[in-house]
């Protein structure tokens, strides 16, 4: 459900901010760019490189906050701080995450 | 800047956040340009002005940390705001920024309200820096007022040897009687702009200007290679030029300037004394309060320059001098052998 994956609080103060278009185009931005960054997070989680998995695991973080999307910022977060941050099951879970929070942001940037 | 919106550079490798950061900026007002790494940053520095950088430690390719290495080098950061974003995680990151001339930080996810706040603030700063060093210029050589930019402006003093000068023109007061305001003003502008130049073009720096009371130093903030010279020839110089303007001023009907000059040698404390919202750059000690004292015995003794011992002997005889005798000047124990600079020997006045 919407408001379980994206706190609607958040994502409302966003789109008054700076304008429901640009929401909608970030949005889109982030669509594009997320299935790269977690393609990276298994590579690098996979040739155990500690660098690119945090700062990819940071991106994803950071860009969940931006929207609201508090359940994937978590899961991104985990795997952060992780010692060490390889845990194959969390980035299981946060592709999954994703999956939902993608539905849910088209729903709500385009009501 | 004023006038204009101000110019911010954001460096972000996350595009999502570039974009958010860059957005928001705009709507506050900025001019907004963006780089998705620290090598991408500097290329856009070098190549056009920006009045702010917000700086993600954190990128491929190059850093925050290296981009602002390559700032310090360049002398970049005197003028170049940088505020450093960065994840709460990475204090050490940012107070390793901060340490290297960084003027703030803001952590991420970055509030909107935090990041006007803090860029206001931030150039702002800059605004009052600008100021402050135009300001400056105007007071001292261009190699004073790089020196006090690079020292911060640091309150406080060190000793030093140098040469101090004081210059007073004669019945100053009872000239002011008989002009009017206007015309005193005038006369004052006229020479301290002769003077100034005088001065400046030995290598001094004009330290004050009390009524009609001037205050120049030889070797400080910066040394000065044989400032006793310098100073002796500046004021022979000076002496020359009062002449030149008298005789413009007889020509207009108006009575000559005449005028005192007291020089003395020695070591003295130097530093900007004050407070953190009203400072002076200033000279004390003996060495002071005697060329203070030379210059007003000048009219006394009749000779417009009066030196002091150590003055003297740092000329060694490349300009001629008058040995007056010991004086005791009042509250003080030792006499003081006091010199007339006559100028003699004047192939050397143009020393520098």
């Amino acid at each position: 459900m919407s408001h379980n994956t994206i706190e609607l609080a958040t994502f409302r103060e966003l789109q008054v901010n700076t304008g429901v278009e640009f929401v909608a185009d970030l949005v889109d931005t982030f669509l594009q760019e997320t299935p790269a960054i977690l393609s990276d997070l298994r590579d690098a989680s996979a040739t155990q490189n500690v660098v690119r998995v945090r700062r990819a695991a940071h991106s994803l973080k950071s860009n969940g906050l931006a929207f609201g999307a508090n359940a994937l910022a978590d899961l991104a977060r985990s795997i952060e701080v992780g010692d060490p941050p390889f845990d194959t099951d969390l980035i299981d879970a946060l592709e999954v995450e994703f999956a939902r929070v993608a539905m849910a942001l088209k729903e709500l940037s385009h009501v | 800047m004023s006038e204009s919106r101000a110019r911010l550079l954001v460096a972000e490798d996350n595009k999502v956040s570039r974009l958010l950061l860059t957005r928001s900026l705009e709507l506050q007002g900025y001019h907004v340009q963006s780089a998705e790494n620290g090598q991408i940053a500097l290329q856009m520095l070098s190549k056009e002005e920006f009045d702010l950088l917000l700086l993600d430690i954190n990128m491929p390719v190059m850093g925050g940390f290296e981009v602002l290495e390559q700032l310090v080098k360049a002398g970049s950061l005197r003028n170049l705001p940088v505020i450093v974003t960065s994840a709460l995680e990475d204090m050490t990151g940012v107070v390793r920024c901060i340490e290297l001339g960084a003027d703030d930080y803001i952590y991420k996810p970055v509030n909107p309200v935090l990041l006007k706040a803090r860029v206001n603030s931030s150039l702002e700063k800059k605004r009052l820096r600008d100021q402050q060093r135009d300001l400056v210029r105007r007071f001292a050589t261009a190699e004073v007022a790089q020196d006090m930019e690079k020292s911060g402006f640091a309150l406080g003093g060190k000793r030093v040897n140098a040469t101090v000068m004081f210059s007073d023109i004669r019945d100053f007061t009872s000239m002011c009687e008989t002009q009017t305001p206007e015309e005193t003003i005038e006369l004052l502008n006229d020479y301290y702009m002769l003077m100034f130049d005088c001065i400046n073009e030995q290598g001094g720096v004009v330290n004050s200007m009390i009524g009609d009371g001037l205050m120049a130093v030889f070797g400080a903030p910066l040394a000065l290679l044989d400032s006793a010279l310098c100073a002796s020839c500046s004021a022979l110089e000076m002496i020359e030029t009062m002449e030149a303007f008298n005789v413009e001023r007889a020509l207009a009907g108006k009575a000559p300037i005449l005028i005192g000059i007291g020089i003395a040698t020695g070591e003295m404390i130097a530093g900007y004394t004050g407070t953190n919202t009203r400072a002076t750059y200033t000279c004390l000690g003996n060495t002071v309060n005697l060329a203070a004292r030379l210059e007003a015995h000048t009219k006394l003794a009749g000779y417009a320059i009066l030196i002091e011992g150590e003055t003297c002997a740092a000329l060694r005889e490349r300009l001629a001098v008058k040995a007056l005798g010991p004086l005791v000047f009042k509250g003080k124990n030792a006499a003081v052998e006091v010199f007339a600079l006559t100028g003699a020997g004047s192939i050397l006045k143009r020393a520098k």
